[in-house]
């Protein structure tokens, strides 16, 4: 077994090897013509097909914005679905640029996976769903409630802690899928059901009447959700880096994919920054001065991107919330573009 | 002296025997036990059939477009007609999909051809299926020949994915199976030894290990530039998981020879090839169809495991399906189409064994 783990580690360490004298990641993206992106099999609001098979979602618009800063042209995008038991794998082989998959940033899988996570462009964490019937406000009023849980995830140990330091008990009710957790949710046999917040408000929309159910405001457990790229190749984490930025930069100076052409004429000095007009632009990535002003025109900035995907305009109705800009309450701050 | 030159008519049987009433009698009410299960019988009938037929049929809602449509109480086959498209092709694009119905109508038309004992020069057809047929699929699926556009294979998916990667499989895992039948019995110890090696790892590895070994592993081990398609790697698998199953079935068959059709073949002059085409493998054939069969038909299903390596066969692409937030809960109609499908497939494969089986036997049996 000892030797096993040895050989694996030998293979893994060549192909980290492998992957430095390898030509750079913008190089291979110009050259191919498109952007390999991994994604999702299908999480509403994040990246999942719709009926004509296109791609949509905050996750996806990861991708459409580095496409854009890189080939200037969003659309440019192949789509690879992974599973997350695969989706790791996918990034060391090179099979994929880019990894915009609701994946957690934690220390493990920044220091021992040969990765670095880029940012985070979703602040998530666990939380409770309730029927609007029991007229509760917050989690802490729900001693000796009946949950619902999922089978085989961590929101179980969450929950149970979460639990015991306020002194409460409840009964946990543990279903397989998701599907039948909302079922159980539905037709009464518990109280309330936890899982991230994201999730839970796509499990909402999946009820006979999704009014009837309140997500509560309070978060148990930090999953900050980012895009991940490959360790040692600078260049290209910087650019993942910089196209994330962009879009947060964009809507705190007011920049949208409507006003966009205007404010290409803007004296303000903080969006001729932006827009690659003056300042430092993209050169230093090796990508074009304008990569911003592309990627806000083609995809828009964060405010348009989280409530197309999972804000006001979309069935999922999520509240900003964290994710708000840090002065408008939120903590989203990304550093200045000088 | 009174001859009667005429036979009495024969009388028809009682009436309690004859008709309806006799059918009844022999097959549902022949002794009190049997008609004790009978009446329970009836009556689960009674009890489970209208709320089924009530909810998928009655109350269903049929035609729309989106979930508005879906008003009444029953079930919600809209979801199914609006992602029709998506069911079938995957996410082929719209403009190509000719480029799948031929290959769908190819399919068939070969299927039949090979397949109905009526048919002329099926000889050809078989050859056609194993040559031309995938390799005109090829082209028309994947393109980049004859001017047709390339569909990259991450854009295939649904039933087409399912048929091509059950097909691929098939075709793939019978000859194989075979040639590896014939090495385990091998006298050639170099053969035999590599063959039974081969069959004892694939069979003992359970599928979905095999997939993720072809999905993870396998593109560590290869140099960063050879790009092995993420299909074609799962269809390697498939393939070979199969014919290591397959080779099984043939050996049992081959077991189940008795030795003096060996001898038989021997005493005639014919080489081990010869003697193998044309007096053992065609009795071993015909006693494995069951098996094969069997094999075939595990192997459609489990073309559903692909869904854990991210690729979008008919089960996933309904599972994402599930997932669309524009749509209430409707997994119970989503996987009750899938499973649907799936049997459709299912039992036309079974019944075309039973029917060849039938065709096949030359009273052999004991």
């Amino acid at each position: 077994m000892k030797k096993a783990l040895k050989l694996t580690g030998a293979a893994l360490a060549l192909t980290a090897l492998s992957g430095l004298s390898q030509a750079s990641t913008l190089d291979t993206v110009k050259e191919r013509g498109y952007l390999s992106c991994g994604v999702s099999t299908g999480l509403p609001g994040f990246s999942s097909p719709d009926d004509k098979g296109n791609w949509s979602g905050l996750d996806v618009d990861v991708c459409r914005a580095m496409a854009a800063a890189t080939l200037g042209d969003a659309s440019k995008v192949k789509y690879t679905p992974l599973t997350a038991k695969e989706r790791f794998t996918a990034l060391q082989s090179g099979e994929i640029d880019v990894l915009p998959r609701n994946t957690t940033w934690t220390l493990t899988r920044d220091t021992s996976l040969g990765m670095n996570f880029v940012g985070v462009n979703y602040y998530d964490g666990q939380g409770f769903m309730v029927s609007k019937k029991l007229g509760v406000t917050s989690a802490k009023e729900l001693d000796g409630a009946t949950v619902c849980i999922q089978a085989g995830t961590t929101t179980e140990l969450n929950m149970a802690d979460y639990f015991r330091e306020h002194n409460m008990k409840y009964q946990p009710i543990v279903f397989d899928t998701s599907a039948q957790s909302v079922q159980g949710f539905e037709s009464g046999r518990c109280d309330m059901l936890t899982s991230d917040q994201s999730q839970l408000y796509g499990l909402r929309t999946k009820l006979a009447n999704p009014n009837d159910a309140i997500v509560l405001p309070e978060i148990i457990s930090k999953e900050p959700l980012g895009p991940v790229v490959r360790q040692g190749d600078d260049q290209w984490f910087n650019i993942a880096k910089w196209s994330l930025y962009a879009m947060v930069a964009a809507e705190e100076l007011g920049v949208s994919s409507a006003n966009v052409d205007a404010m290409m004429k803007s004296e303000n000095p903080g969006i001729s920054r932006l827009l690659g007009n003056s300042g430092p632009g993209g050169k230093a990535m090796g990508i074009s001065d304008d990569f911003a002003y592309q990627i806000v025109k083609q995809v828009g900035n964060y405010s348009e991107s989280f409530e197309r995907n999972v804000g006001k305009d979309s069935p999922l109705l999520i509240q900003r919330g964290l994710n708000a800009l840090w002065k408008d309450g939120g903590i989203m701050y990304v550093p200045p573009f000088r | 002296m009174i001859v009667n030159d005429k036979t009495i008519p024969s009388r028809p049987a009682p009436a309690a025997n004859r008709g309806v009433i006799g059918w009844l009698r022999e097959n549902l009410f022949a002794t009190p036990g049997n008609s004790v299960l009978t009446l329970i019988g009836i009556a689960f009938l009674l009890w489970a059939i209208p709320p089924i037929l009530q909810w998928a049929v009655l109350e269903a809602d049929l035609f729309g477009s989106d979930k508005n449509a879906c008003t009444s109480e029953g079930a919600c086959w809209v979801f199914v007609s609006a992602r029709f498209q998506q069911f079938i092709y995957g996410f082929y694009p719209d403009a190509e999909l000719w480029r799948v119905n031929i290959f769908f109508a190819e399919m068939t038309a070969v299927l039949v051809w090979v397949l109905w004992d009526k048919m002329p020069k099926r000889m050809w057809g078989g050859i056609w299926f194993l040559t031309g047929f995938p390799a005109t699929s090829f082209m028309l699926l994947y393109g980049g020949a004859f001017g047709l556009e390339v569909v990259d294979t991450h854009k295939w998916g649904g039933l087409m994915l399912t048929l091509v990667i059950s097909l691929v499989g098939m075709v793939i895992a019978l000859p194989v199976g075979i040639l590896l039948a014939l090495g385990r019995r091998s006298q050639m110890p170099a053969i035999s030894s590599f063959c039974t090696v081969f069959i004892e790892v694939w069979r003992g590895l359970p599928l979905i290990t095999i997939l993720f070994m072809a999905s993870v592993m396998l593109p560590l081990f290869v140099p960063g530039d050879i790009e092995l398609d993420k299909l074609i790697r799962a269809m390697i698998g498939i393939s070979l998981f199969e014919a290591a199953l397959i080779a099984e079935v043939i050996r049992g068959g081959l077991q189940a020879m008795p030795k003096g059709q060996y001898e038989a073949a021997d005493a005639m002059g014919l080489s081990y090839w010869k003697g193998m085409r044309l007096v053992i493998m065609p009795q071993v054939l015909k006693i494995s169809i069951p098996g094969i069969v069997n094999t075939f038909v595990q192997l459609f299903k489990d073309t559903s495991l692909v869904l854990i390596i991210g690729l979008f066969d008919l089960l996933a692409v309904m599972q994402a399906g599930i997932a669309d937030v524009n749509w209430p809960n409707i997994a119970i109609e989503a996987f009750v189409f899938t499973g649907f499908v799936f049997w459709l497939f299912c039992f036309g494969m079974s019944r075309y064994s039973l029917s060849l089986e039938r065709k096949l036997d030359t009273g052999h049996k004991n």
